[in-house]
């Protein structure tokens, strides 16, 4: 006991003496991660200062009589009620409809008999997922225009034909679908690995027992992948208020902002283009602190629903 | 057993379908890169083949275009160096957290995991880029992204499936860490080391918004962006204007050939990839 420090010390120096080599080893990734993730959430403090770059974050003054100005501006603004809105639409609908497309396709590739043809058709439902959302957004944008192929095909069911993306009603429709098919090939693959996991042994019994193949798949081949589906629901969930940016600035445009624009583009424009740093600071950490609450909590859930989790 | 059969006819018509929605869209590009400037931005149907007079006009455009060169040796730039970055140190990373016994361990494990959760958001992450001095360098489009964490926790499963019974030996053997990194784990890593090659050489090969906000100079532009920046060009419905719309399509091809050309060769990784990802870190 009385050794207390003294042992503290040899703790310290038996651990270097026997560790030094990893330390060094791990000193560029912790430099990485204080300077690149950490002294960013510093500079967090922007969002309760009138930020000037040439004073620094700490040498401006807080804005305001509490620092609490560019969040009362912002709760107060007609852009609040329409960013939130925008997101959870976008991110809701997305969840409703994205989510059940790759199981789908998991579900109906698992029937194909032909093992070549699963394959080829499996790989090139991947392709979308390695094209730029550059090139991706540039080729929905000529497609949806009013002479695109997309715009012309729903003129054969009595469509006016006109550019979709510049009527704002059509966007969300526009953002999910696109993610459906860029994303569903890719999302799939975890599904039909837990498809080739269901033992064989329990569809031979099923078809003893008489049951077709619509019954085999309720019984035996969704509960078989029961576990992978809420695993991947509860991932998306925890990210239900992180709609990302990159893609909807490629497609939007400021006449269609009315549905387009979400809290992430929002705090891109005022932020990187229109310099308000304090204010889209504010705004970025509202968002922050909602996406952390958020996936905790799935994250938890998760860990005791299936005893998955992030970490 | 008729039922059966009328299923597997829809399910094939199906997937038929699936590949159809899958390619289409870059045969319509490459096709319409091809066609008649004058008919095809007038043109609504399915393209089958180019529209006649063919031409490869807008090839010449594009490649005589100063900025695509250097697009593409930006690009490159980023890539090779980036990637081989992204590997030292998500490596690095994943061995630390492998290890069972140093004291700051959890503290470490902890930093990193954190950051999966919380960030300073876009703004800040801009201005510390600033104030780092790496404003309008290509550095800047690599050193802010080199370890990305979900990447690191994969890698690090990996790593920990290594058998323990080996490095114990060659701990024994007086082995140092940086040699059981090197010399044991990763060889016996090396299909999640590929996959790891592939998530952050395809990230830097199409990622264009670190480059709009951090770099000024037009020359030192990726190519992505300067694809971004001809494509957002809006089109109206003069001559030149169809003309324009040609080079956009002949830009999507140049930009996205290469892609397409080793995705066969690096596909059979992929099925793995998602694998490695999904197991609990």
């Amino acid at each position: 006991m009385k050794k207390k420090s003294g042992s503290l010390g040899n703790v310290l120096k038996k651990d270097m003496k026997r560790y030094w080599q990893a330390y060094l080893m791990v000193l560029p990734v912790v430099v990485f991660y204080l300077l690149f993730s950490y002294k960013p959430m510093y500079g967090i403090l922007i969002a309760f200062k009138d930020y000037s770059p040439a004073a620094g974050v700490w040498g401006s003054p807080w804005v305001g009589r509490h620092g609490m100005q560019n969040f009362i501006d912002f709760f107060g603004s007609y852009y609040f009620r329409r960013i939130l809105k925008n997101t959870v639409v976008l991110s809701l609908s997305s969840l409703v409809f994205g989510f059940p497309a790759p199981i789908i396709l998991a579900l109906l590739l698992n029937e194909v008999k032909n093992e070549r043809f699963k394959r080829v058709t499996q790989t090139i439902s991947y392709l979308p997922h390695f094209i730029s959302l550059v090139v991706i957004c540039g080729m929905i944008k000529m497609f949806v225009a009013n002479t695109g192929i997309i715009t012309q095909f729903l003129g054969l069911f009595g469509f006016q034909p006109t550019n979709l993306l510049g009527k704002s009603q059509y966007f969300p429709a526009i953002y999910v679908l696109s993610n459906i098919w860029a994303g569903m090939g890719w999302d799939s693959i975890l599904y039909l690995s837990a498809l080739s996991g269901i033992d064989q042994d329990l569809y031979e019994s099923a078809r003893i027992d008489g049951a077709g193949r619509w019954q085999q798949t309720i019984h035996v081949t969704l509960p078989g992948i029961s576990a992978t589906i809420i695993i991947m629901l509860l991932m998306r969930l925890g990210s239900l208020m992180n709609v990302g940016y990159e893609k909807i600035i490629l497609l939007y445009n400021e006449g269609i902002y009315e549905t387009a624009d979400v809290i992430s583009t929002f705090v891109y424009r005022y932020g990187l283009l229109n310099g308000q740093w304090g204010y889209s600071v504010a705004v970025g950490l509202f968002n922050s602190v909602i996406n952390f609450i958020i996936i905790l909590f799935f994250n938890r859930l998760s860990r005791k629903l299936a005893d998955v989790s992030l970490w | 057993m008729k039922k059966r059969n009328l299923f597997d006819l829809l399910n094939t018509l199906f997937m038929l379908f699936i590949i159809f929605i899958m390619l289409y869209p870059f045969y319509h590009v490459v096709m319409a890169s091809f066609s008649d400037p004058a008919r095809i931005s007038y043109y609504t149907g399915i393209l089958l083949w180019p529209l006649k007079p063919y031409t490869t006009e807008a090839y010449r455009v594009v490649f005589a275009n100063p900025l695509i060169l250097s697009g593409y040796r930006n690009t490159l730039f980023v890539l090779i160096v980036g990637t081989g970055l992204n590997l030292i140190m998500t490596m690095l990373g994943a061995y630390f957290l492998t290890l069972k016994g140093p004291l700051f361990k959890n503290a470490i494990t902890f930093m990193i995991i954190f950051t999966m959760y919380f960030s300073g958001g876009l703004v800040p992450a801009y201005l510390n880029v600033r104030d780092l001095g790496l404003y309008n360098s290509l550095w800047a489009l690599i050193v802010p992204g080199v370890i990305g964490t979900t990447n690191l926790i994969i890698l690090r499963t990996a790593f920990a499936g290594v058998p323990e019974s080996l490095v114990d030996s060659a701990m024994l053997d007086g082995a140092s860490h940086p040699q059981i990194l090197f010399r044991i784990i990763a060889p016996l890593s090396k299909a999640t080391l590929a996959v790891m090659v592939i998530y952050y050489g395809v990230g830097h090969w199409n990622s264009w918004f670190g480059a709009s906000i951090y770099l000024q100079n037009s020359k030192l532009f990726p190519l992505q962006l300067v694809v971004r920046n001809f494509l957002q060009e809006a089109g109206s419905q003069s001559d030149m204007a169809s003309y324009a719309e040609m080079i956009k399509y002949a830009m999507i091809v140049v930009s996205t050939a290469p892609v397409l050309v080793i995705y066969p060769f690096f596909q059979k990784y992929f099925t793995k990839g998602v694998m490695v990802g999904a197991i609990k870190g």
